[in-house]
């Protein structure tokens, strides 16, 4: 592994300092887990790597205010998946993060970095995006926040400038209560990058949120307002056309060594139909109207 | 910042200051200065879990992580298991289960089952094939791994 210079940081206003100083020769470290193989195969050559554990506001915390709840950029998949307001309010976000390769990467990776690292089969990605997540950051100019579909642009890609660092991810608790489900496709149990990612949520008042990645340069999410998707009494054949236009944005590409896109397309579908139906099947009772 | 860091860290119970460079993993800090070669080094990237070690009592992989990240922490490994001489139950049940066969892949299967264990003291089969989904064994020995956890659930603090 190349050699670099180490930065442990203990606020925020000196890691954004030392960002801002050294811009792309710098990189941020929390998890790791991604970061530590582009070090040693060396498609990430940093001159500075700042570790950002010993900064107190980002230790690993989740936090429960009446209307939100906050994941600091430090906290694991594994704090995550054991939270219990997460669990209540997010259960997709909980069935996300419980499938992120192995028990010893859920350990030490991070929803942040998941998230900053722009990877299109993110698992986490497609849940925060149905949630409506705030991606809190702070840079050189002060501290700003932005929906998850603003933060998310590309391939290795987010809307972060020069000098800025995520500090939390802010999920708002559904009022009213929606039923959600996140599901995805792999070649095999245990780690894995997914051939696609999944997640659907369904309000009472009929809006279906739909997000899905691995199947195009970004996660996107798409929304149906109509009340079809959402209607618990209507069939899966009736829902099937309509499902397949919330599919229009899927460009899976035709070099990928884990599906090739005709099966991913199709596969979309199936997930996406079976997705729905649990979404439907949690929605509190006597929430439809 | 500098490009060597000295660590304080406890490395199965004992205390030790260490003097290392910064881009080197724990795995390498591990086998190559504290000559603690029970962790093996095989995918380095992740997928097999053949470098499995605790820090702070959760599992990882070492090959992920910087050695100056365990500053302050405290690190279990393999050599780390058995007390006084004595194999733990664990261990004991890997034996009698005959779990290892090449025995590469073990040391990691022992402390993912380790730190399964010290979560989930009686885990169903399921629980364990989760808790080890991220240790490969090439051998294919799957079933009396899963054994040997079974039997030393079972056999609990015998």
């Amino acid at each position: 592994m190349r050699g670099f210079q180490y930065a442990r940081p203990v606020t925020v206003g000196e890691a954004v300092a030392l960002l801002d100083e050294y811009g792309p020769d710098a990189r941020l470290l929390a998890g790791g887990t991604d970061l530590v193989i582009g070090f040693r195969d060396g498609s990430i050559r940093p001159k500075v790597v700042i570790d950002l554990k010993r900064i107190s506001e980002l230790r690993p915390s989740i936090e429960h205010t009446g209307e939100s709840i906050s994941i600091s950029a430090c906290a694991v998949m594994t704090d995550i998946v054991e939270h219990a307001g997460v669990r209540e309010h997010f259960p997709a976000l909980v069935e996300a993060a419980q499938v992120v390769g192995s028990v010893q990467i859920r350990n030490r990776a991070t929803l942040a970095g998941n998230i900053c690292n722009g990877s299109p089969a993110a698992d986490t990605a497609p849940p925060l995006l149905v949630y409506d997540a705030m991606v809190a950051v702070s840079g050189p100019t002060g501290a700003r926040r932005m929906p998850i579909d603003e933060f998310i642009v590309g391939p290795k890609r987010v809307a972060l400038e020069r000098g800025e660092l995520v500090t939390a991810i802010e999920l708002p608790i559904p009022d009213p209560p929606i039923g959600s489900a996140y599901t995805r496709l792999t070649r095999r149990w245990g780690t894995d990058l997914a051939s696609i990612t999944l997640c659907c949520g369904v309000d009472g008042a009929g809006v279906t949120r739909l997000a899905y990645g691995s199947v195009g340069p970004r996660a996107f999410l798409v929304v149906d307002e109509s009340g079809i998707l959402a209607d618990p009494h209507m069939s899966d054949d009736a829902k099937a056309p309509l499902l397949d236009r919330m599919f229009a944005e899927a460009t899976p590409s035709p070099r990928s060594m884990r599906a090739s896109p005709e099966y991913r397309l199709a596969m979309l579908r199936v997930l996406g139909a079976r997705a729905l139906r649990t979404a439907i099947g949690r929605l509190p009772k006597g929430s439809t109207t | 910042m500098s490009d060597m860091l000295q660590i304080e860290v406890k490395v199965n119970g004992a205390q030790r200051l260490i003097d290392v460079a910064v881009h080197h993993t724990l795995l390498d800090v591990l086998r190559d200065d504290l000559e603690l070669t029970g962790t093996k080094e095989c995918c380095v990237v992740g997928e097999c879990g053949a470098c499995t070690v605790l820090v702070d009592g959760r599992a990882m992989n070492s090959c992920l992580m910087l050695a100056v990240e365990v500053d302050g922490s405290e690190v279990t490994t393999v050599e780390g298991l058995a007390t006084d001489g004595r194999l733990s139950p664990l261990q004991e049940a890997f034996l009698d289960a005959g779990a290892a066969q090449c025995g590469f892949c073990i040391s990691g299967q022992l402390m993912a089952a380790h730190a399964l264990l010290s979560r989930i003291p009686h885990p169903t089969v399921e629980e364990v094939n989760e808790g080890l989904a991220g240790n490969l064994c090439r051998c294919a020995g799957y079933e009396q791994i899963t054994q040997a956890v079974l039997m030393a659930a079972e056999g609990g603090d015998r």
